[in-house]
């Protein structure tokens, strides 16, 4: 399946886009999309965490991805 | 007014924000103002530029609002991002916490700017005179 997926902040920086279309298998988890875009972007081990938010939650790695949801990489906020 | 939160790439202004929790029933308000500071670790900072993903930092706003209100007792919460770019000396945010015993209003306060600062997807990168950076993204 082809999920979209949104870039803030470094990651933005690391994608060249706020914004990039992935091809991953249907039904990965939110663990195996990690292992994948680290494969594709190894910028992404450098972080110092990043974390994946679905349907603008924080996801924790079991949760099963479809095309439809909102998907984006949260790196590390500094807001305030 | 219970919960105000607004995220905006206006100036922010104290005194509105204060006519917005202004209410004659409570004995106390505390404030908390984060403003841009024009150093970090010896290099000096021309401006920051603020981003946010706006829908999920609203709904994380909230979810720190209704946990203060529950925790601590008080009765009012006025949280203001500002976004884009600032330069030092701007406020990039206000908290207002109201009506409840001092205790509970400054630990409140302390509670929902900390938990923004730890969970709110809002990133800023710092400009130097020689360099930028995004803040915290590197180990």
């Amino acid at each position: 399946m082809k999920i979209k997926i949104l870039a803030f902040g470094i990651v933005k920086d690391i994608f060249q886009s706020p914004r990039k279309e992935l091809e991953i298998m249907d039904h990965a988890d939110v663990a195996t999309l990690k292992k994948v875009l680290e494969q594709n972007y190894p910028e992404l081990k450098r972080l110092k965490t990043y974390f994946i938010a679905v349907d603008q939650e924080y996801a924790t790695g079991p949760e099963i991805l479809n095309a439809q949801q909102e998907i984006a990489i949260i790196p590390p906020v500094s807001g305030g | 007014m219970n919960i105000d939160i607004r995220i905006t790439g206006e100036p922010l202004g104290l005194a509105d924000c204060l006519d917005i929790v202004s209410d004659t029933a409570c004995g106390g308000i505390n404030t908390f103002i984060g403003t841009v500071r024009d150093h970090t670790k010896g290099r000096k900072v021309t401006r920051l530029e603020y981003e946010c993903y706006e829908s999920m930092a609203l709904k994380e706003i909230r979810k720190i609002c209704g946990e203060a209100l529950s925790r601590y007792g008080i009765k009012n919460i006025l949280v203001h991002h500002r976004v884009g770019v600032l330069i030092p000396g701007d406020v990039a945010v206000i908290v207002i916490v109201s009506d409840g015993h001092r205790e509970q209003l400054f630990d409140s306060c302390r509670y929902i700017i900390d938990n923004l600062k730890q969970k709110v997807p809002i990133w800023k990168k710092e400009i130097y005179e020689d360099g930028e950076a995004w803040v915290s993204a590197h180990p």
